[in-house]
């Protein structure tokens, strides 16, 4: 990607109009200041940007808005900057706008299990702080420990639990968010739905690219009586993917039911030393949650069904000691990556279950034809991907090896029905791929929405959703005839 | 079937070049609920049938024109359900079931309607052939136009297809009943919700509490224990009949309320007679009170109002928006359905 050069006389206007109301600490502008914004999570994209405002009241919040929506100036907004998409990408013509400053919990209701917190309140935050009450936040992306809610509304991050738990989206109520006019939207409310369309839905996943989303009021759920964890090592990965389905059909939702493959569980294992069988091609970690006898009673079944379905091996949690020993090796997977390769590029396909075999059949194919080693961690309950392509960018055309490998991953998952990210956002990184999945009408309906909320093209521009020029570029625009109808859309 | 596709989008572009309304109709069980009955009809029911079912995946995708008992019975037979336990209210479609947004019993413990929507087909206001979302359970590539479509009343469009998650029905269901008070009943359902039970609905009227567990046999035993109650018998019939709004406190001759709260909410100081589920989140009412009494109670408990049923609907029957929400509804509406054709007036009067 072209990095864009910083127009110092555009700068200087920016800087005074956002200077008449922010204090000087709050406006960061010097190359070495602005350094730290250059990337989020997805570090081989980055860009300087032009301005970096750090606001501390959502009043501050309103002005930044208002004034770059006067002056036609880009926003981007970012939490703690873990988005593996590029989501908070900045632009060398705009504001940075973190919200990392507002990180207040406002408002713990225990009897109505619901929480009042600030955009930048980190995910793990939440349930830290109202454990005493017995209740936790249920969504639990990797990097719930920095992460903040506010970004997790952005990308409706899901985590190990959502099969049963479900995602940012089902565990939200309420937002108060301001759009590119600066104008206050109250989104939802403290009941259960609101009137009219649903718009916290339509809100949740959106990139940033519709509102600012400055406070979240989230449901809270009780912490189970119990939780036990299943360790179960197969000769085989498709048989594992076999046992996945087979827990599933036998009317098991689980807490949680992940895959690792051998190079994973070789890389982590002398991490974290879970004692995970080294020499099994795949093991399965899966949770049961829930009343004491309840959890007792899915073991037993998760058991039967695994030993069924072929498992070499089984080894059942006997305290909460052993669980977290049992799930410490998953939770570090993405370390260890970084740990065994210089580099890594961290997939999102999701795919239906049943594709799961054959899916690691031609990711094992793939991995041979680019020469690059692929780790594989799976949330394999939702079907959920994340392959992680080990590469050296230091070593000439292995990152765009990565990226190419990556594509044909996101290209198999469409094709195996399946979507191109499951919970990491399209970002700039899978923005060409978002047109394969969709056909330029789908793409006009995404840019109208877009224009429904931020009629200048202003928040998070370039991101999650192609135009249909960028499309055509990349030339695997799914055009039928008569069906590019949108040619004078705005870019975005 | 893919003629019938042809021939609603064509339908649709001609209504849209004339700029003449329509109103879309599935099994027509619903035409009660919101506001105007506008236009010429567009009987999309025809468009039916199971796509795809397997019940492994958790996913089942039908036509909009599906009804609602053929895929539950479906499910069924497989061991799984609609878990938002949807009303039927008559011959339901499962696109008219979406369009409606109205969830059941077990929405509270569950999720609802949108919860479940994984991808939907639509035609839009254009006559154009949209597919969002997918069957997979996670899926964040674009906008979430799926769950933005339910509950919107056919306003944006004619959903013809969808993809909705199921999950596997309780191994094991009993029924506790409690004599209660509506303070008692609120205070107990929200402290209960807040433990680790297999509750899966509830509802309070007159001063009995019922509460439902659902789940392994092992949670259900367990649960019941440790909350005593008085088991009941016809526990099948008693929320079939809540679901479907045949119980006795339904059939009233009073505008019917229904407001949508924080559920500890206290016991609402409005004439008429209550009915509560949800754990507290949603409040029937049917009253004669003067319907600003009621939409303002509804905002003091952090919720809305909707006048559900009623002969006269003067008053609207969707609380009014803030004029910032209302401007977004306008453009979303006009990204959608730029003649306007699409049922207007059943949501808000304004479009």
């Amino acid at each position: 990607m072209a990095v864009q050069s910083i127009e110092i006389k555009r700068q200087h206007a920016v800087v005074g109009a956002l200077a008449a109301f922010l204090p000087s600490h709050a406006l960061l502008y010097e190359r070495e200041d602005v350094r730290p914004y250059e990337c989020d999570g997805l570090s081989a994209y980055h860009q300087l940007p032009m301005v970096v405002a750090l606001p501390e009241t959502t009043e501050q919040v309103q002005r930044i808005l208002r004034v770059c929506f006067e002056l036609g100036v880009p926003v981007v907004a970012r939490g703690a900057g873990t988005g593996l998409s590029g989501g908070a990408l900045p632009r060398g013509d705009g504001v940075l706008l973190s919200l990392a400053k507002f990180t207040r919990i406002l408002d713990i209701d225990p009897p109505a299990r619901t929480a009042r917190v600030q955009c930048g309140v980190r995910n793990l935050a939440i349930s830290d702080a109202v454990a005493a009450h017995g209740l936790y936040y249920a969504p639990d992306p990797s990097s719930q420990i920095a992460c903040t809610i506010g970004g997790n509304v952005a990308e409706n991050a899901g985590g190990m639990h959502c099969l049963k738990y479900g995602l940012t989206v089902h565990n939200i109520v309420g937002l108060q968010a301001f759009t590119i006019e600066g104008e206050p939207l109250a989104i939802g409310g403290a009941g259960l739905d609101a009137p009219g369309y649903d718009l916290l839905a339509l809100l949740t996943g959106s990139e940033g690219l519709l509102a600012v989303i400055t406070e979240i009021t989230v449901k809270l759920l009780p912490r189970p009586s119990r939780a036990q964890c299943i360790l179960a090592a197969f000769d085989d990965v498709a048989q594992a993917g076999q046992a996945v389905t087979a827990i599933i059909a036998a009317g098991i939702v689980p807490a949680a039911l992940e895959l690792m493959d051998r190079l994973t569980i070789s890389a982590v294992e002398p991490f974290v030393n879970a004692g995970y069988p080294l020499d099994a091609a795949a093991i399965l970690l899966c949770e049961a949650d829930g009343m004491d006898a309840e959890v007792t009673a899915e073991i037993a079944r998760l058991e039967t069904i695994l030993d069924a379905n072929g498992a070499s091996e089984i080894r059942i949690s006997q305290n909460e000691a052993e669980r977290v020993r049992a799930w410490a090796g998953r939770k570090a997977a993405f370390g260890a990556a970084g740990r065994v390769s210089p580099d890594y590029y961290c997939m999102d396909g999701t795919i239906p279950k049943k594709a799961l075999p054959q899916m690691l059949t031609a990711i094992a194919a793939l991995s041979q034809q680019y020469g690059l080693r692929c780790m594989n961690v799976f949330h394999a309950g939702d079907g959920n991907l994340h392959p992680l392509i080990l590469y050296d960018a230091n070593r000439p055309g292995q990152l765009e090896q990565a990226e190419r490998f990556g594509h044909d991953i996101l290209r198999l998952s469409i094709k195996a029905g399946g979507t191109i990210t499951g919970e990491h956002g399209v970002g700039i990184e899978k923005i060409d791929a978002m047109c394969e999945q969709f056909r330029a009408p789908e793409l006009g309906t995404f840019h109208r929405i877009k224009a429904a909320f931020d009629p200048r093209a202003l928040l998070n521009p370039g991101k999650a959703v192609p135009t249909l020029q960028r499309c055509a570029e990349f030339g695997r625009m799914h055009v039928h005839a008569g069906q590019e109808k949108f040619p004078a859309l705005s870019r975005f | 079937m893919q003629d019938l596709i042809h021939e609603y989008s064509a339908a649709i572009r001609n209504a849209a070049a004339r700029k003449v309304p329509l109103r879309v109709c599935g099994g027509g069980s619903k035409d009660f609920y919101g506001g105007s009955l506008a236009g010429d009809k567009l009987e999309v029911a025809g468009y039916r049938g199971i796509i795809d079912y397997e019940p492994a995946e958790l996913v089942i995708s039908a036509r909009g024109g599906t009804p609602l008992t053929e895929i539950e019975a479906t499910l069924r037979d497989a061991g799984q359900m609609l878990a938002f336990e949807p009303p039927h209210f008559g011959s339901a479609t499962l696109g008219g079931c979406i369009a409606s947004g109205l969830s059941g019993p077990r929405r509270a413990h569950a999720g609802a309607v949108r919860d479940f929507v994984l991808g939907i087909r639509l035609l839009d206001g254009r006559g154009d052939d949209l597919r969002f979302g997918g069957r997979v359970m996670k899926n964040v590539a674009g906008f979430d136009v799926s769950r933005l479509i339910a509950g919107s009343l056919g306003t944006l469009g004619v959903i013809t297809e969808a993809s909705l998650k199921v999950l596997p029905l309780s191994a094991a269901e009993t029924t506790l009943r409690f004599e209660k008070s509506t303070a008692e009943a609120i205070a107990l359902m929200n402290a209960w919700a807040g433990r680790a039970l297999p509750i899966s609905a509830t509802c309070h009227h007159g001063n009995l509490l019922s509460v439902r567990l659902s789940g392994a046999a092992a949670a259900v035993h367990a649960a019941h224990q440790q909350l005593g109650g008085e088991e009941i018998a016809d526990a099948a019939a008693f929320w079939e009949g809540l679901r479907e709004h045949a119980l006795d406190f339904f059939r009233t001759s009073q505008p019917l309320w229904r407001l949508s709260l924080k559920s500890t909410t206290p016991p609402l100081e409005l004439s008429g007679t209550q009915l509560i589920e949800w754990g507290g989140a949603l409040r029937w009412l049917a009253s004669d009170a003067n319907p600003q009494t009621i939409r303002a109670a509804a905002s003091a408990g952090g919720g809305h109002a909707t006048l559900f049923r009623a002969d006269n609907k003067s008053a609207g029957v969707f609380q009014p928006l803030s004029p910032a929400l209302m401007k977004i509804h306008r453009e979303l509406k006009q990204a959608f359905d730029p003649a306007g054709i699409f049922n207007p007036g059943r949501l808000y009067p304004d479009f």
